[in-house]
């Protein structure tokens, strides 16, 4: 008891808590404060008295300093934002939590917009795609029709007979594909102008002698044929092919006054 | 609050935190800095950097080096008179001691001050000379014992007791 209480006369104490002795000394008195309650309990007295000194001598501090000094903590050195606060101070803080916020708004509002177009484009280039897929078919079916065009004219086993424009369209021309392994036949009339509205061709296999006309069939949707090719029925021997315009459905006899083309085998 | 209470939260870096060590220093330390360097908007420069210091070093800090408040207080008196020395107070030791504390108390805006700091600062002027002297150096300005001694031309041993007698004086007018 003696020890401590020439210690805490020493004034030693005071010089502690204005932090002006060496380290050595500090430890010192840290140490001593641990050992006797009555040193702990003066330090924390003279401790009071010079917090009051120096809260009742400092100037005015403006509530501005607070914000300041919040701001810069939080921009640099990592103050949670975990509790709420209560005070009304300046609404720096404030201002910048709701900017943070508004501009994650527009940047979340931005994204959603971004993604909607996004979405749009996907749906516009699928339905592009299938368009394209569409077309590939179609070339695919063209090609195909093409090629067997192309396989039934090549044929060796044809015979062809061109048939040449008569008295009502001298210009007009056919050619006939007559296999006479398969016994099918072809009408290339590509050469023959469209026909008027509810006429159509009438293809007739002809024997000369005497004249015998028979329907070997009608170039049906000629519009819609665009390689003009058309199947028609079989002949048994034919001489001579020849086209005339027929009001659609077809005659039972030729209507020779409008017989377009024609031709021998 | 005390102060053992306050420092687990400072060290979690709670937003709470700041506001409690704010609320309970922030005008201790102001009066500490401003004394030293006497000018409003320089002070509350100082004033920022001390608190960045005591949040960024917090970790460094623990009881055998001392009172927190004494470690707060330490941080405060050598930045101002870093600061003052960074700004080319050629003469800075006549500028730490050709004034004391008691001037302050003319610059102050009273109003701002609460109520019960007014008796204090009655107490204050009246107080002997050699304590307003003593206590400026020792206290606010951090001189050492031996500087002390040397400024005011008094034997080393003395400063520490008339100090302690000083500081007396002011406890038994705050009853503490």
């Amino acid at each position: 008891m003696m020890e401590a209480r020439e210690y805490i006369e020493s004034g030693i104490l005071e010089l502690y808590v204005f932090g002006i002795l060496s380290d050595t000394e500090t430890e010192e008195v840290s140490a001593m404060a641990e050992k006797y309650p009555e040193i702990k309990a003066e330090i924390l007295s003279i401790e009071k008295a010079v917090i009051s000194l120096s809260f009742s001598m400092s100037p005015y501090l403006s509530a501005a300093n607070y914000d300041r000094i919040r701001t810069q903590l939080l921009a640099k050195h990592g103050v949670e934002e975990g509790v709420v606060e209560m005070k009304p101070r300046s609404n720096v803080a404030l201002f910048i939590g709701w900017a943070a916020a508004i501009v994650l708004m527009i940047g979340v509002g931005y994204q959603y917009t971004q993604l909607d177009a996004v979405k749009e484009e996907v749906v516009v280039v699928k339905a592009e795609n299938s368009d394209l897929e569409k077309e590939l078919n179609s070339l695919e079916i063209d090609k195909q029709k093409t090629e067997s065009v192309l396989a039934i004219i090549r044929d060796d086993n044809n015979t062809v007979v061109a048939l040449g424009g008569q008295a009502v369209s001298p210009e007009s021309k056919a050619k006939v594909y007559w296999n006479k392994e398969t016994q099918a036949v072809y009408i290339d009339a590509a050469g023959l102008p469209e026909p008027p509205e509810g006429m159509v061709y009438q293809v007739w296999a002809l024997k000369l002698n005497p004249l015998t006309p028979t329907s070997i069939g009608l170039l049906e949707d000629f519009k819609a044929n665009e390689a003009r090719l058309f199947n028609v029925n079989s002949t048994g021997e034919a001489e001579a092919f020849g086209i005339t315009l027929e009001p659609a459905g077809g005659s039972v006899s030729p209507t020779l006054e409008q017989l377009y083309t024609l031709g021998k085998v | 609050m005390t102060q053992e209470e306050l420092l687990p939260l400072i060290l979690k870096k709670d937003d709470k935190a700041f506001t409690l060590l704010y609320d309970m220093y922030s005008k201790n330390l102001y009066g500490i800095i401003y004394n030293l360097i006497r000018n409003h908007e320089e002070s509350e420069d100082v004033l920022q950097e001390v608190f960045v210091k005591i949040w960024k070093n917090i970790e460094s800090y623990n009881e055998s080096k001392g009172r927190f408040f004494t470690w707060i207080l330490n941080i405060a008196r050598n930045t101002a008179i870093d600061k003052l020395r960074s700004k080319g107070f050629n003469n800075t030791q006549k500028n730490l001691s050709a004034d004391n504390f008691v001037h302050l108390l003319d610059d102050s805006n009273k109003l701002s001050n609460m109520i019960d700091t007014i008796g204090i600062q009655e107490f204050v002027k009246k107080l002997k000379p050699k304590c307003i002297k003593i206590i400026n150096l020792l206290f606010f300005k951090g001189y050492t014992q031996q500087e002390a001694s040397e400024e005011l031309e008094i034997p080393l041993g003395t400063v520490k007791t008339q100090n302690r007698n000083c500081i007396n004086d002011l406890r038994t007018f705050l009853q503490v």
